[in-house]
């Protein structure tokens, strides 16, 4: 299992090199021009000219993205030549020169909200998904079991940003049952924090619980069906044991899929931070797209990318630990 | 209803008039169709059928493993001095991998993949009986060993993809043996597995059963698993029982002429025969759409001599034609006979 | 068919091996499955070779690799007079006329998505024949050759029985007059009243057309029914070959022997007082098989020569081959199990 993780994070690494070349090459084809940007209300060209090469953005491509590279490792210093030089500690991401930070600095303050946003979803809705799954799968046909499904059809039909927008607007505007949400830390202000956090945690759960509600229904209905269900019963166990027993049989798929489900989230929930003023990973994303601030970009995609790699190697090794005909 | 006798005069199993219906789209499948039957306390009796034939919804009916949800169950089945069909679900399951045990077909898919052999073994144990880890543990590598299986300290920890076939049937074996059950239902066990295996298995459960006076149903499609460890024989077509016998009865003077068709049909390894085998002509019925009056009736090539429709339209009942032998056949009792005795010479007089 | 004797197969120590990876970061070979490991048959136009074994004794791959279905290792194989054994598969196109296969699995060996009709007229198709009077007419001549309703060459497979959808197979397989039909269990699947008409098909099917069955196969009575000689395999080895009722009355070798003891007889008194044997354990290991005689580890009449030195497959008497230093006629009374 070691060899297989070492080629897994070899792999991993590989991966991530070519997403930032990608991103980073990509970027350099935008007709957007981030020395103009930053340039200020007057721009004359000689400014403009002094700007790039403030921004080393005057060297070659290539070179731009070596020290970017290197400064991931060792860090680097901005504008060495000026008279404010910007020291970047290692790790290095860049740094925003439309908002004046430094990249790590900002994604580090956008992290903790997605990753509350995120787990707190996914408890929900996989203790939900789940057990209306097992529930549908034992009442097969029957009316709950159509109840579950149609619930799931709906859930699964209703775009986030509708059905959050309706929920703003019942439950804050016209109800008065909540207060608008404003994101504090949970360690400040727990009452507030979750206030904020309780509506967009039930959209984002919704959609997804819609999904594991019929994969876990599928998956139990399968795995009830197996030879080795059929075995325990005749061996007398009663019904909580065969249950535990016919989950634990189609647990993989479900397991692996939500690790990546989690893991996608991680990167940021843009349409549900947005729609609610969380000042998370999406949010920052909408607002560096929409700035072509390429560091930021730059910065998200690796982190993001991060995520589902580990998520993707940890999800398969999880996989091995559930069923142990899988050798890694 | 008969009312049981005193335990020493009636059979260890008897199961009367038992049925299975599944209400479908397309009306009510009878599965299982008014089977009766009995077992003595420590013989075997096996239950041959093709595709179709209702065998092991039989023996899952017996061991109230059918779904009442989906599956009309009517009828009686007397285990010793209880009857089966009448008590609940729960009552049934303790009886369940407690009184009577059960092992199927494919001991590959029998098992659970993601649990150890020997845990799945306690699991067995802990279900009916509370007796301690340890205890549990000793009782399973004792019962491994039993059944025949090398170093069972070891694969007490082993899981089942790490098994051949026939040591997973053997776990399977000591499975249902694990508690002492009085009934052992066995769904064709050795289908999946190689003949020399399967002379191992039947072996195995064989001596078990003498050692424990354990009643064996056999459930089976091979005629020479039949001969070789069955007591008494039933044979069954289209969800009904059309014959009952004891073996060597069976095999010397059967009567029904699907078991006459099997008979002279099957190929053989210890006998020269004809090129061309003389083959029940057509197919095993579907459930769905069981002819009218004799289930066997399309294919039999005797029903002319019956006359008439009688055999299309009239269901031929269970008689008895000769003490312990029931045959279910619209046919005079000296025709069946005759007929029989011509295969039977056929097949003795083939060369060896 | 009166004609002479015509070797339509010949195999000559074939070998087919798997390769085993490790896994490390860097994958490498590490030993090999030899799945069959130097076998070497005829078989004349127009006759039946069985091909029994238990599972891993190499006799499906031996039959997929006679086909070119799967790499053989090394050897030859001589279909026909002609060496297709590293033919490229281009060149093994028009072999293809001469050599056909049906499965075991009635329900998976028919694509569902055709027509039973499109499924048959396949090999027309792909060869580019052109029967006189069309393709459709030769279907449906097929059709009702093996005992299927030639209106039905519109269904699809799942409105067909096992043994029906198993005829649908043998139409196809014939459908170019082949000159040798590799059956692999073809009639393990199908239900024992259905077996012995399916028999008997193949059985006609080689009167008129003279086809040469390799027939694979692990049901010992079956075999004895449609085989003219038999050939008995194990861990990839032929361990024993000779005609039908010779293999069957007067085997040599003590595996054969065992194989045959332990094949139950639908005959209750013969059966319960048979001498039987009983092999004891499992297969070995066919990446590490044992030194000499592969079957030594469960012999009971293996001595020290055995572990030392491999038997060759030599002629006992005209057409009987065994594969054994110390074949036996009748088992030993200290070996039997049940009197």
């Amino acid at each position: 299992m070691a060899a297989y993780i070492v080629r897994r994070v070899g792999i991993g690494i590989g991966l991530l090199v070519l997403l930032s070349v990608t991103v980073f090459f990509l970027f350099s084809i935008l007709p957007s021009d981030p020395a103009r940007l930053t340039c200020g209300k007057i721009c004359t060209p000689a400014l403009l000219e002094a700007n790039r090469a403030r921004l080393g953005l005057d060297k070659p491509i290539v070179e731009q993205y070596v020290t970017f590279a290197a400064g991931i490792f060792a860090g680097r210093v901005f504008a060495p030549d000026s008279p404010e030089p910007i020291v970047c500690n290692a790790p290095c991401l860049g740094y925003s020169f439309s908002r004046h930070e430094q990249v790590t600095s900002l994604i580090s303050r956008s992290l903790p909200v997605t990753i509350w946003l995120a787990i707190g979803a996914f408890i929900i809705w996989m203790v939900v998904g789940i057990l209306a799954g097992i529930y549908a799968a034992l009442r097969r046909g029957r009316w709950q079991d159509r109840v579950v499904l149609g619930v799931s059809m709906v859930g699964y039909s209703l775009p986030a940003f509708f059905f959050g927008l309706v929920v703003i607007f019942f439950v804050i505007i016209k109800l008065h049952l909540l207060p608008f949400p404003s994101y504090v830390s949970p360690f400040e202000d727990p009452v507030r924090f979750l206030q904020t956090m309780i509506l967009p945690w039930m959209v984002l759960a919704i959609l997804n619980a819609a999904f594991y509600m019929r994969l876990t229904r599928n998956q139990m209905l399968e795995a009830l069906g197996e030879d080795f269900i059929r075995t325990a019963r005749a061996k007398g166990l009663p019904d909580r044991v065969v249950i535990r027993h016919a989950l634990r049989a189609g647990l993989t798929p479900i397991v692996t899929v939500a690790g990546l489900d989690l893991a996608v989230l991680l990167g940021g929930a843009i349409i549900t931070e947005s729609i609610f003023s969380l000042p998370g990973m999406g949010s920052l994303t909408v607002a560096s797209v929409n700035d072509s601030d390429l560091p930021v970009i730059t910065g998200i995609t690796l982190v993001a990318a991060t995520f589902i790699i580990l998520a993707n190697l940890f999800v398969d090794l999880l996989y091995a630990v559930i069923d142990p005909r899988v050798r890694l | 209803m008969a009312l049981p006798r005193a335990s020493a005069d009636r059979p260890f199993l008897s199961v009367s008039d038992l049925s299975v219906r599944f209400p479908t789209e397309d009306g009510l499948v009878y599965a299982v169709d008014g089977v009766t039957l009995s077992v003595d306390r420590g013989k075997t009796l096996a239950i041959v059928g093709e595709s179709g034939s209702g065998k092991s919804v039989t023996a899952q009916a017996i061991m109230g493993l059918l779904d009442r949800r989906y599956a009309q169950v009517s009828g009686e089945v007397w285990l010793d001095d209880e009857e089966l069909i009448s008590q609940t679900e729960e009552q049934v399951r303790h009886l369940r991998g407690s009184r009577m045990g059960m092992i199927f077909q494919d001991p590959m898919s029998s098992l659970h993949p993601f649990y150890r052999v020997g845990d799945q073994l306690v699991e067995a144990i802990n279900a009916h009986r509370s007796i301690g880890k340890t205890a549990a543990r000793r009782e399973v590598v004792e019962m491994l060993g039993r059944v025949g299986i090398q170093a069972p300290e070891r694969r007490f920890d082993d899981y089942p993809h790490q098994l051949s076939g026939g040591m997973r049937q053997r776990v399977m074996i000591g499975m249902a043996l694990i508690n002492s059950p009085a009934l052992l239902i066995a769904d064709e066990p050795t289908t999946a597995l190689d003949v020399t295996i399967q002379a191992q298995i039947l072996d195995l459960i064989s001596s078990l059963q003498a050692e424990t006076g354990t009643t064996v149903i056999l459930i089976t499609h091979d005629l020479g698993i039949v001969a070789d460890v069955a007591d008494e024989v039933g044979v069954m077509y289209g969800g009904r029982l059309v014959e009952v016998a004891p073996t060597g009865r069976l095999y010397e003077r059967p009567e029904m002429p699907y078991t006459l068709g099997l008979l002279s049909s099957v190929p053989r390894m210890d006998r020269e025969r004809p090129d061309r085998l003389d083959p029940i002509p057509g197919n095993p019925p579907s459930p769905i759409n069981l002819p009218a009056g004799c289930v066997f009736q399309p294919r039999c090539t005797y029903s002319q001599i019956v006359g008439g429709d009688t055999c299309a339209t009239v269901r031929p009942e269970l008689t008895e034609t000769e003490p312990g032998h029931f045959v279910r056949c619209h046919l005079p009792v000296t025709e069946r006979r005759r007929i029989a005795a011509d295969i039977v010479r056929e097949l003795a007089g083939s060369p060896r | 068919m009166t004609t002479e004797p015509h070797e339509i197969l010949r195999v000559t120590d074939l070998r087919t091996y798997f390769p085993v990876r490790s896994r490390g970061i860097i994958q490498r070979v590490v030993g090999q499955v030899k799945a069959v490991d130097g076998i070497s048959l005829t078989l004349d136009a127009g006759e039946t070779l069985g091909l029994v074994g238990e599972s891993g004794c190499g006799k499906s791959t031996a039959a997929r690799s006679i086909l070119r279905l799967v790499k053989p290792t090394g050897g030859t194989i001589e279909l026909d007079g002609q060496d297709i054994t590293t033919l490229s598969r281009s060149a093994l196109v028009p072999i293809r006329r001469k050599a056909q296969m049906i499965f075991q699995d009635p329900y998976n060996a028919l694509n569902p998505r055709h027509t039973v009709g499109s499924i048959i007229s396949a090999p027309f198709t792909v060869q580019g024949v052109k029967p006189p009077g069309g393709v459709r007419a030769a279907v449906q001549d097929l059709m009702g050759r093996v005992g299927l309703n030639p209106e039905h060459y519109n269904r699809y497979p799942n409105e067909f029985s096992g043994g029906q959808r198993q005829r649908i197979g043998i139409a196809r397989a014939i459908a170019l007059r082949p000159k040798l039909i590799v059956c692999d269990e073809p009639v393990s699947a199908l239900d024992v009243s259905i077996q012995a008409q399916v028999l008997n098909l193949l059985r006609d099917l080689q009167q008129e057309f003279g086809v040469a069955y390799l027939f694979v196969a692990h049901d010992l009575a079956v075999v004895r029914q449609i085989s003219n000689r038999v050939a008995v395999m194990y861990l990839g080895h032929v361990v024993e070959m000779a005609p039908r009722k010779v293999m069957y009355t007067s085997p040599r070798h003590p595996y054969t022997h065992s194989l045959l003891s332990a094949v139950p007889i639908p005959d209750p008194q013969r059966q319960r007082t048979r001498r039987r044997i009983l092999l004891e354990g499992d297969l070995p290991s066919p990446i590490n098989p044992p030194t000499g005689c592969v079957f030594r580890t469960r012999c009971f009449a293996a001595q020290e020569r055995c572990s030392v030195e491999a038997p060759p497959l030599i002629e006992l008497e005209p057409g009987h081959m065994v594969a054994c230093h110390f074949p036996v006629t009748e088992i030993p009374a200290s070996v039997a199990t049940r009197a």
